[in-house]
């Protein structure tokens, strides 16, 4: 077994606790999913379409915020549209034996906003550290680009950056709808 | 091989949205986007909350809001739910599209529910995107119905790391 084969069985081991929502939760993620409905009171809104109390609501995704299903509550911003029109996804090709290590200190750097170990796919593509780095111009990018290789140098047999060209998608995750609860209707902020 | 290694980064970035005319945000309309990305409140009158800090009313927060995802600049509003919470996984996945085909093939991957965001990029591999699955067998199965949709065959990334997730951007 390769040792990202063992690592991966790690990770399942990992997530193999019972993480399921129970039915109401579940409902609750169907419903607010796509937004928060754009009313002055939006948790007591979703409550009336779930037929629950609006403190249950408040108390169920404060609950769900603690147990990391919910991440955070907020404005998602279009990054193009605020100017940061350059991404790039760097790819590096490290020692397994030294990728922890390295993915550390990539991912304590200011301006990567995501870094992860993944599986290399041979022949094609022999990366197996990812670093997400954003930036308002190509130069800025490269700059930042240009201290992740000063960093990983040393350590790194080859490395790439793959610029966005267009965004396709970015509509965020999208459970199905289990429940045919009538009331647990679309309420889509946009 | 895609071509798209020598295009022009500035022109395709242009592309990408409309320009971004920041100058028709004022200085609450910025200080709601950088202080509220996460952290909304989460109580029964959370536009007063907010409306308190920036000194203006709740209606007005709310409309603000309103006016921000109208015009682009939110995408989104509400809670960001992490599916691996829930048992589920996040797998980035990348195919090798053909140019001609690109287009085609877009509409084929944005078809599926669980494809949550997708991105064109410069390289052979020149499609990239992020499943959102409920369970390790839901993410076999969708992956199989694209290689069957699309004819191409989609090679799957997930994460055995995560090292840093923290992404927010500032105006």
């Amino acid at each position: 077994m390769s040792l990202n084969e063992q690592k991966n069985q790690q990770l399942n081991q990992d997530q193999s606790a019972d993480q399921s929502l129970d039915p109401t939760d579940r409902r609750l993620v169907e419903l607010t999913q796509k937004g928060l409905p754009l009313d002055l009171h939006p948790y007591r809104t979703v409550a009336e379409q779930l037929e629950l109390e609006e403190a249950e609501v408040i108390d169920r995704l404060q609950r769900l915020m603690d147990r990391g299903v919910v991440r955070r509550i907020g404005l998602v911003p279009n990054h193009y549209k605020l100017g940061y029109r350059y991404n790039a996804m760097t790819v590096w090709d490290v020692p397994d034996e030294k990728i922890t290590e390295l993915g550390e200190q990539v991912g304590a750097l200011p301006f990567v906003s995501h870094s992860y170990e993944r599986p290399r796919a041979l022949p094609l593509w022999p990366y197996n550290l990812f670093a997400m780095v954003h930036g308002r111009s190509e130069a800025e990018v490269e700059e930042k680009v240009a201290q992740l290789k000063q960093l990983l140098e040393a350590d790194c047999r080859q490395h790439q950056r793959l610029y966005s060209r267009r965004i396709l998608k970015k509509t965020g995750m999208r459970i199905k709808q289990r429940s045919n609860n009538s009331t647990a209707k679309d309420s889509t902020a946009k | 091989m895609s071509g798209s290694s020598n295009t022009n980064r500035a022109a395709d970035a242009a592309a990408l949205s409309a320009e971004a005319d920041l100058s028709s945000l004022d200085a609450i309309d910025r200080q709601l986007i950088n202080d509220y990305q996460s952290g909304f409140p989460l109580c029964a009158d959370p536009y007063a909350e907010i409306g308190a800090r920036l000194g203006i009313e709740a209606e007005e927060v709310l409309s603000r809001i309103e006016t921000l995802l109208d015009s682009g600049f939110l995408s989104r509003f509400g809670p960001l739910f992490d599916i691996e919470a829930m048992g589920g996984e996040f797998t980035l996945t990348a195919m090798e599209v053909p140019l001609e085909r690109y287009d085609e093939v877009t509409e084929i991957v944005n078809s599926f529910d669980e494809v949550a965001h997708n991105y064109e990029r410069e390289h052979q591999l020149n499609m990239w995107f992020v499943l959102a699955c409920e369970s390790r067998e839901h993410t076999e199965e969708v992956l199989e119905q694209l290689h069957k949709a699309s004819g191409i065959k989609p090679y799957p990334f997930p994460k055995l790391q995560e090292f840093f997730i923290g992404l927010r951007f500032d105006v």
